[in-house]
């Protein structure tokens, strides 16, 4: 049910974008009012968010320290993985927002012959990294229907990727590679028990939504041709705030720009805001370095201790016959 | 033999997970805190109850009081807040829990685990969960749910396994720690825990030993090491004015096999002639409150400065503990600080000073030897030690809450001539966990902490196989309580001991007898009989 029920709510969107096309007034909805409201969503649920995060304390400090610790000066420590200064941490999340430092320790346990043996599984790795880099890659290369002039730096970040092929249209090695990706990650989380297990709606959701909108552009762009130039005008229109209705483009389109749209307005609430959530993480953030430097929690709260002079009268008369020294015999 | 033993077999999950009924099994739980305890704390809901009871008598207002201290948690903690939006649920964390592995429970999968505390507050604390429920992943909070958490919550070890995997970092400890201080406010722990906290509140540490006891055990343990060595320590205990406070955990002084770790200390310390005192009152470096609370943790972590400061100490030396040292490097100091009144700790035999420790003052007994034997303070003779042949369990809180992976082993490996290392994946940041620690190494639990503890088994399996491996050597009071057993079951013939136990073994103490004994009082091997000490030794 976690997979049809996403599949026929993206189906039924894309019913709808289509049909609002031919409707009076769906136009306007889909193109203008409906784009406008979703990144205004998108711009404010984000910043709630992370807002909401970066505004809670933290009031310990917990890194999870994933390699040897700064201690005497001929011990080699690992700087990255259990940074003791900025830099350090500095350098830590880098390699984990571009890297995926942490899943790239990933392996699979298995049993065999009654043992445990661990073998080293990359595919999660590499299926998430190529998804998330051929995403940014597609985003930016978008950037050419939004802004004119084309920055420079765009152009060739287009000609790079479409670097292998000749000939019109040019195959962009990224929309292969997100649409691959993709389906990596549906079917591991169909195929795998384990995982199906505890994959819910919003797992399904976001990923079938990311592969109909990457579906619905890869058609434009290979199989049914759209008019890039009334797409650039219209898009245009959105970017600079002066908007004008898509009239003559293709219902594809539609469907593209209106998953597109639910994408913005879904995003705050799920999980696909995790980005924010690796950079503010205090077991990553933070460098490990407590006993040289004292952390402060903004609400350590007071409690009730067993103090010395409680200890000490309660066993005063067992303390005097062991013969351990007491506080009173100091004070007099 | 095989056959008799837990069967541990990979076998796809049939159930929803949202379904939180659990069936408590003999074995697979802990028991509950009685009633004394509960109210020697101050903790809410003192009543006699156990886990297997239908009613577990909770308060009238559960629900009102468990979501209210959720919602202030939320507030309070940056990681609860964070961990419990983020998760994508992408499963690289599934099978790094040895409670999994060991279980097969797919509950045990750390991001199950989590989804249990996550779908609770999604559907009170989030515009989806409070609109779409189920859908939006949301789950009534039920007393079965309480139930569920409960069993969850005490069937994992706060170990960070998992979250060294984790993309976003998140942290299972911090939901399992949040998840049993909300069950703590409607009076539903387990004795394992609080009563071990209770005692250490009342008496100074876990084990309710009072001070003319702890005395007595001290005095013990130094005739034993004078029967073995011939050279009689002295036992300052409370002394003022001495340059170093040393804090252990409560085993070390009245359990075996962590007595000849004390031995061990015993013995370095009075060959370097360290100018130290011991402390009845803050006679534990061990905190069960960490298990239980955190403002549990920092009352009984409270005393450590306290007495530092009451004895005019210079800095602190801390033994061999695992979550002792989670607390004194992660929380100590700005729970209980600022340390002001103490200095940056600096060997007196060697002038390091340890700079990494400045703030806090608190050094760890691995980073001291290891300096010493660095420096070549200590004369050594590892063929004491020859019949040892020794791998080394990195505790999971030294590990993966501070980084001390490479002290106990130069430590080790100057103190032994036959060392080991466990596969690759299961040691360092990635060890594997004893499956008793936070609480649970408890003799009710048993068949649970054998399955948890199984894939640190295996490994010492391998070890044991391929190299002979018959010391299990570590740094954690509650590994030196627990292995054992899981030895006996797993590994037979694999013995438990501490790495200041085998250094001890080792040290060549000024003006010691003829050697024939080890610290266990068992015969050395018959190659460290064959030549006087001294010339053994290196000079």
């Amino acid at each position: 049910m976690f997979l049809l029920l996403p599949a026929l709510m993206i189906a039924v969107l894309a019913a709808v974008a289509a049909l609002a096309g031919v409707i009076p007034g769906g136009r306007l909805l889909l193109g203008v009012i409906l784009p406008y409201a979703g990144l205004g969503v998108f711009i404010l649920g984000i910043g709630w968010r992370v807002y909401r995060w970066a505004a809670t304390p933290v009031p310990f400090h917990i890194p999870t320290t994933c390699g040897q610790q700064r201690s005497l000066p001929w011990i080699k420590d690992a700087p990255l993985d259990n940074p003791s200064t900025t830099q350090g941490v500095v350098g830590r999340l880098l390699l984990e927002v571009l890297l995926f430092r942490s899943l790239f320790r990933n392996h699979r346990s298995q049993l065999w012959q009654g043992k445990y043996v661990f073998a080293d599984s990359k595919y999660l790795w590499f299926g998430a990294l190529v998804f998330h880099w051929a995403l940014l890659i597609v985003l930016l290369r978008h950037l050419r229907l939004l802004v004119e002039p084309v920055p420079a730096w765009v152009t060739a970040l287009s000609a790079s990727d479409g670097f292998f092929q000749v000939g019109a249209p040019v195959l962009y090695l990224t929309d292969p590679a997100l649409l691959l990706a993709l389906g990596y990650l549906l079917l591991r989380r169909l195929r795998d028990p384990w995982l199906r297990y505890i994959s819910q709606f919003s797992d399904y959701f976001a990923l079938l939504l990311l592969l109909g909108i990457a579906l619905s552009g890869a058609a434009m762009r290979y199989l049914v041709h759209v008019d890039v130039i009334a797409v650039k005008r219209f898009a245009l229109g959105l970017a600079t705030f002066q908007p004008i209705l898509p009239e003559g483009l293709s219902p594809l389109f539609l469907i593209h720009l209106l998953l597109i749209t639910t994408l913005a307005a879904y995003f705050p609430f799920s999980k696909l805001v995790h980005l924010g959530a690796a950079l503010l993480s205090p077991t990553r953030n933070l460098a490990n370095n407590s006993r040289a430097k004292r952390h402060l929690n903004p609400w350590n709260a007071p409690v009730k201790t067993h103090t010395y002079p409680e200890w000490e009268a309660e066993f005063h008369d067992k303390l005097k016959l062991a013969g351990i020294p007491l506080d009173e015999d100091s004070h007099g | 033999m095989a056959e008799e033993r837990l069967d541990i077999t990979t076998q796809a999950p049939t159930s929803d997970w949202r379904d939180p009924a659990v069936e408590f099994r003999k074995g697979t739980y802990c028991y509950s805190a009685g009633v004394k305890v509960v109210e020697a704390l101050g903790l809410p809901n003192p009543r006699e109850w156990q886990p297997s009871d239908a009613d577990w008598k909770l308060p009238a207002d559960w629900q009102a009081i468990i979501l209210d201290g959720m919602r202030e948690r939320l507030g309070k903690y940056r990681s609860f807040r964070l961990f419990m939006d983020t998760c994508v649920r992408c499963g690289a964390c599934a099978d790094k829990c040895h409670f999994f592995l060991g279980s097969q429970d797919p509950k045990n999968m750390p991001m199950v685990r989590a989804e249990l505390l996550r779908s609770v507050y999604r559907r009170y604390f989030t515009p989806a969960g409070k609109a779409f429920g189920a859908l939006a992943g949301g789950r009534e909070l039920t007393e079965a749910v309480i139930k569920e958490w409960f069993y969850y919550f005490y069937q994992c070890t706060e170990c960070r396994r998992c979250s060294v995997f984790c993309p976003f970092g998140i942290d299972t400890a911090e939901i399992t720690m949040i998840g049993r201080e909300l069950l703590n406010l409607i009076g539903v722990n387990i004795n394992w825990v609080t009563k071990p906290a209770a005692d250490c509140f009342r008496t100074g540490n876990h084990l309710g030993i009072q001070p003319h006891g702890f005395k007595d055990s001290l005095e013990f343990a130094a005739e034993e090491l004078e029967e073995i060595t011939g050279i009689a320590v002295d036992l300052p205990i409370n002394r003022k004015g001495a340059e170093v406070l040393f804090v252990m955990p409560s085993a070390d002084y009245f359990a075996t096999p962590h007595y000849y770790t004390l031995l061990g200390y015993m013995s370095i310390f009075h060959q370097i002639g360290l100018d130290f005192t011991y402390s009845a009152y803050a006679s534990e470096g061990g905190n069960f409150g960490l298990f239980s609370s955190h403002e549990l943790m920092k009352r009984l972590n409270a005393k450590i400065y306290d007495e530092a400061r009451r004895l005019k100490v210079k800095w602190i030396l801390g033994g061999e503990c695992g979550h002792m040292w989670r607390v004194l490097h992660q929380y100590m100091e700005t729970m209980n600080g600022p340390a002001d009144f103490l200095e940056t700790p600096v060997s007196p035999v060697t002038g390091t000073r340890f700079e990494h420790a400045r703030s806090t003052s608190m050094v760890h007994i691995a980073e001291f030897t290891a300096d010493l034997l660095y420096h070549d303070k200590l004369k050594l003779d590892p063929r004491r030690n020859d019949n040892r042949i020794v791998t080394y369990h990195d505790s999971c809180n030294p590990a993966r809450g501070m980084g001390l992976l490479e002290e106990p082993r130069y430590v080790l490996k100057k103190s032994c001539n036959h060392f080991f290392e466990m596969p690759e994946g299961t040691t360092r940041e990635q060890t594997f966990c004893c499956g008793s620690g936070s609480g649970l190494g408890t003799e009710e639990n048993l068949e649970m902490r054998l399955r948890g503890g199984f894939p640190r088994a295996n490994a010492v399996r391998h070890v044991h196989q391929k190299h002979g491996v018959n010391i299990l050597s570590c740094i954690c009071a509650i590994d030196k309580a627990t292995l054992p057993a899981l030895m006996d079951y797993w590994v037979p013939g694999v013995e438990v001991a501490g790495v200041h136990e085998l250094l001890g073994n080792a040290l060549v103490m000024t003006g010691e007898k003829q050697r024939t004994l080890n610290l266990r009082s068992e015969p050395l091997p018959a190659s460290a009989l064959a030549a006087p000490a001294a010339e053994a030794g290196h000079e």
